[in-house]
């Protein structure tokens, strides 16, 4: 598979300065995950990283070719991408939406074949939304329609997968399986580049971490390397009390 | 998948061509549809050779290509806006047509002109609208809604300003053009066979269709060049309109119900929805034309007016059932 990398990558924020350019490669196998306090750019950059938005300086890369050289087809072929907001103008059923996950795999003139909708299912089933198919996604609660999401880019089989906030509206059991189908992708050699808002999940299934900070300064490295309270305090300007649970620290806010 | 796809479009085919019979067959002098059959292959009598060939089957041809080429106009737009509202009337391309159109009249121009005017004002209102919804950012379809809302507000108030300075005896024909009338169509061939080629080339785009009907973003992630298909879809769009007004004045309507009540029916499948449209989009102008031939006949009725009576009712209907 051709590594996800950021070279000398500075995303555009309006009216931010550059802050620090980031260079990294999200390797087969690895879990990064980006931590940050609301409006630091975690989603612009997951969406400079997937292709869908102009960096302002340097460039991402799938191996050796930039993204902007590469065809959306090729790009979607190789990245999937899970969005925190999702549109749906027209009402389609669970089992469509999964399917438009083959979208990259087939040429124009070819129909989803019987294959296609068996692995929509299967991806469905994964989720634990299989019962559902049939029903209108707008129709479902949050958290079903976060698991349809995640679904579908199960169903498209990309090599990477970034991912916006997956755990959102999830309920704990649902978080947990959804991280946990995460870790087996990365064991079967894919990579998975997500943003979370829960530094104990983030502590406890990714391998990686980046922290983004407000004014664009960023620090990037092994998750145990970047797990330090004090960072952590300054990130979110909020005190931290670090407890020990199975040998891996957890964080607790401080309550005045 | 194949099997669930050609089912409704066998129907709706076989529902086109039953209305047409009825259309040819029904008027002052009425062809069983027997004798239809017969004066195509070529036979039948003199009387019925003349008013089927010459008369009633060109019209019948017009409606049926003005329909099709309206609905499919409002699918497309409806999925390039991700909005149910949009159709070529609300947009304004129909009003810009028709300022062109009546333009003409005014001028005292003949029959090849006022087409070639109202072409060129659809033509025109299509790249104002689009044009000025596009600013210095990009489209979002609201602001391209509003836009065309505005716009065609803005024709509105040019048409009846142009009615108002007509002399009085060239308001009939201007009324009539306005509440649409296939009766004014030269030829139906050009528009059908724009209509079938416009349905063939929509079957490659449909799947991509489909993703971009989920936003941009989500199209870009599944791999569709969003930009090059969104001009396609836009240029396909007003020039369908713009051939359909041409054709036949502004016919209101169909453009936003013929597709709708296909979804509520098909579902959201374009490749299955877009061919759909073709059909029941003619076949419902087929019918409407029909009526308004015979309901006060010998008068005849502008057409547009039965297609509102018609689908205001069904289309409320179809709406309150769905779930």
């Amino acid at each position: 598979m051709n590594p996800l990398q950021a070279r000398q990558l500075v995303i555009d924020i309006p009216g931010r300065g550059d802050g620090e350019a980031l260079n990294f490669a999200v390797e087969p196998g690895q879990i990064w995950g980006v931590l940050g306090p609301n409006g630091a750019g975690k989603t612009t950059l997951l969406h400079t990283l997937a292709g869908l938005r102009a960096p302002r300086h340097g460039s991402v890369c799938l191996g050796e070719h930039p993204l902007a050289d590469l065809k959306r087809r090729t790009i979607s072929q190789q990245l999937g991408m899970v969005f925190q907001e999702r549109q749906d103008g027209f009402p389609a059923t669970v089992l469509e939406t999964a399917l438009i996950g083959r979208h990259p795999w087939l040429s124009p003139w070819q129909m989803e074949s019987g294959a296609d909708e068996r692995l929509a299912r299967g991806a469905l089933e994964q989720l634990d939304v299989g019962h559902l198919s049939d029903r209108l996604v707008n129709t479902l609660s949050g958290g079903e329609r976060q698991r349809v999401a995640i679904a579908t880019v199960l169903t498209q089989a990309p090599d990477t997968w970034l991912l916006d906030e997956p755990t959102n509206h999830l309920d704990l059991h649902h978080q947990v399986s959804v991280l946990q189908l995460l870790t087996e992708q990365a064991r079967s050699g894919r990579s998975v580049f997500m943003c979370l808002h829960d530094l104990n999940l983030a502590a406890r299934w990714c391998d990686h971490l980046l922290l983004l900070y407000p004014n664009g300064e960023a620090c990037w490295g092994p998750a145990e390397r970047m797990l330090v309270p004090a960072a952590l305090e300054r990130l979110y300007d909020q005190e931290l009390l670090t407890v020990d649970v199975d040998g891996a620290p957890l964080f607790v806010p401080v309550k005045y | 998948m194949s099997r669930p796809l050609t089912m409704p479009l066998v129907l709706l085919a076989l529902a086109s061509l039953a209305a047409m019979m009825l259309s040819v067959g029904v008027g002052s002098v009425s062809v069983a549809p027997g004798d239809v059959v017969a004066v195509i292959l070529g036979e039948g009598s003199n009387l019925q050779q003349t008013l089927v060939l010459e008369l009633r089957l060109p019209r019948t041809l017009s409606a049926f290509a003005t329909g099709g080429l309206l609905a499919v106009a409002g699918a497309l737009m409806q999925v390039l806006l991700r909005n149910p509202l949009a159709d070529p009337y609300v947009l304004g391309l129909s009003g810009g047509a028709a300022v062109g159109a009546l333009f003409a009249m005014l001028a005292g121009l003949g029959g090849l002109m006022i087409s070639g005017s109202a072409f060129a004002g659809a033509l025109l209102a299509t790249l104002m609208v689009f044009g000025l919804a596009h600013g210095t950012g990009s489209w979002t379809p609201s602001r391209l809604l509003l836009t065309g809302v505005v716009v065609a507000a803005g024709w509105g108030a040019v048409i009846t300003l142009m009615l108002a300075i007509s002399p009085a005896q060239r308001l009939p024909g201007m009324l009539y053009w306005l509440m649409g009338d296939v009766s004014y169509a030269r030829t139906p061939w050009p528009a059908l066979a724009f209509l079938v080629l416009v349905c063939l080339l929509v079957v490659p785009l449909g799947r991509s269709l489909n993703v971009l009907a989920r936003g941009p973003m989500q199209a870009a992630a599944l791999g569709v060049a969003v930009r090059p298909l969104e001009w396609t879809i836009y240029i396909l769009a007003s020039l369908l309109t713009a051939t359909a007004v041409t054709m036949a004045g502004s016919i209101g309507f169909v453009g936003l119900v013929v597709p709708h009540m296909l979804r509520l029916v098909l579902g959201n499948d374009q490749r299955l929805i877009l061919p759909a449209c073709a059909l029941a989009g003619g076949t419902l102008l087929v019918l409407a034309d029909t009526l308004a031939r015979v309901v006060i006949a010998p008068e005849q009725l502008p057409v547009g007016v039965i297609t509102a009576l018609l689908g205001v009712p069904t289309f409320l209907y179809l709406l309150y059932r769905s779930r």
